[in-house]
């Protein structure tokens, strides 16, 4: 049994599209907003902060239903570094979806893209780290609170891959 | 689990937060690691190649004993100490959580940049 990581989170997908699609998909803030469920007041701008509101994606039915709750809520970040067709980063703060907390005091946690020429089309990378800056309790609250929807989660990503294969 | 949540939410709020602050230090992630590698362990072999008291160590025990991360048996004179898996597989269900989300994330990316 490996020890227990719990900074960091790193993600890989095989995406069949040129590489210049990948990164509009990722950096265009309104095609951003599109797939992820949210929409910008503007567009991305390395270094800047930006404000969002979260907006049902419009990509799949039930992960909409699922953030339909949380419509509205303010969704913020601070665009790190954006390298053209290579890397794009922010930073954000994980789980800030309870009412009437103010989380611009808190800890953010690393979003980083990297796409990578790959045959067949850009292998992507996304990771996520900082978590143990995070505050335990509230770490602890999210992972409580969102049990119900990881499951849920889980099951749409069975569903989708046995779809795919 | 789900039954027992609903029926105490809050304990369990401060359940999970009581593992985390129990692995957020690096001498306890390393006394942690080293337990799932050896199994049971007594004190004297698990305060061998730690920069660090018996004492100091022992007390590591104690907060990870008291998030329920750990526990230990009686074996003759010496106690030996051991993980406890699910406990521990509870603790990492927080990332797995957030990783489930960029699954489905980066499942709509493609089908939005494939489509």
């Amino acid at each position: 049994m490996a020890v227990a990581v719990t900074d960091r989170i790193e993600k890989q997908i095989l995406l069949h599209a040129s590489r210049a699609r990948v990164w509009k998909a990722l950096t265009d803030a309104r095609e951003f907003g599109e797939w992820f469920g949210v929409r910008f007041d503007g567009p991305f701008v390395a270094g800047a902060p930006l404000r969002g509101v979260v907006v049902p994606t419009q990509a799949d039915a039930e992960v909409a239903k699922m953030q339909k709750p949380y419509e509205g809520k303010a969704f913020d970040i601070t665009v790190d570094r954006i390298e053209p067709e290579r890397l794009f980063s922010f930073r954000w703060h994980p789980y800030a979806v309870e009412p009437g907390i103010d989380y611009s005091k808190e800890a953010t946690t690393l979003v980083v893209f990297t796409l990578e020429e790959q045959p067949g089309g850009i292998h992507l990378t996304v990771s996520e780290s900082g978590f143990d800056q995070i505050p335990l309790d509230r770490r602890a609250k999210a992972f409580a609170a969102n049990e119900g929807g990881w499951e849920k989660q889980m099951t749409l990503i069975e569903k989708h891959l046995a779809h795919a294969a | 689990m789900r039954t027992q949540r609903n029926v105490g939410a809050k304990a369990d709020i401060a359940d999970s937060a009581a593992v985390f602050f129990a692995l957020g230090d690096r001498t306890r992630l390393g006394l942690v690691s080293r337990l799932c590698d050896a199994g049971p362990t007594s004190i004297t072999r698990l305060t061998e190649g730690f920069d660090m008291t018996r004492q100091a160590i022992t007390k590591h025990l104690h907060v990870m004993e008291e998030a329920g991360l750990v526990h230990r048996r009686q074996r003759g004179r010496e106690s030996l100490w051991q993980i406890e898996p699910k406990r521990l597989a509870d603790a990492r269900r927080h990332l797995e959580l957030i990783s489930a989300q960029w699954d489905g994330a980066l499942l709509r990316l493609k089908r939005f940049v494939e489509g």
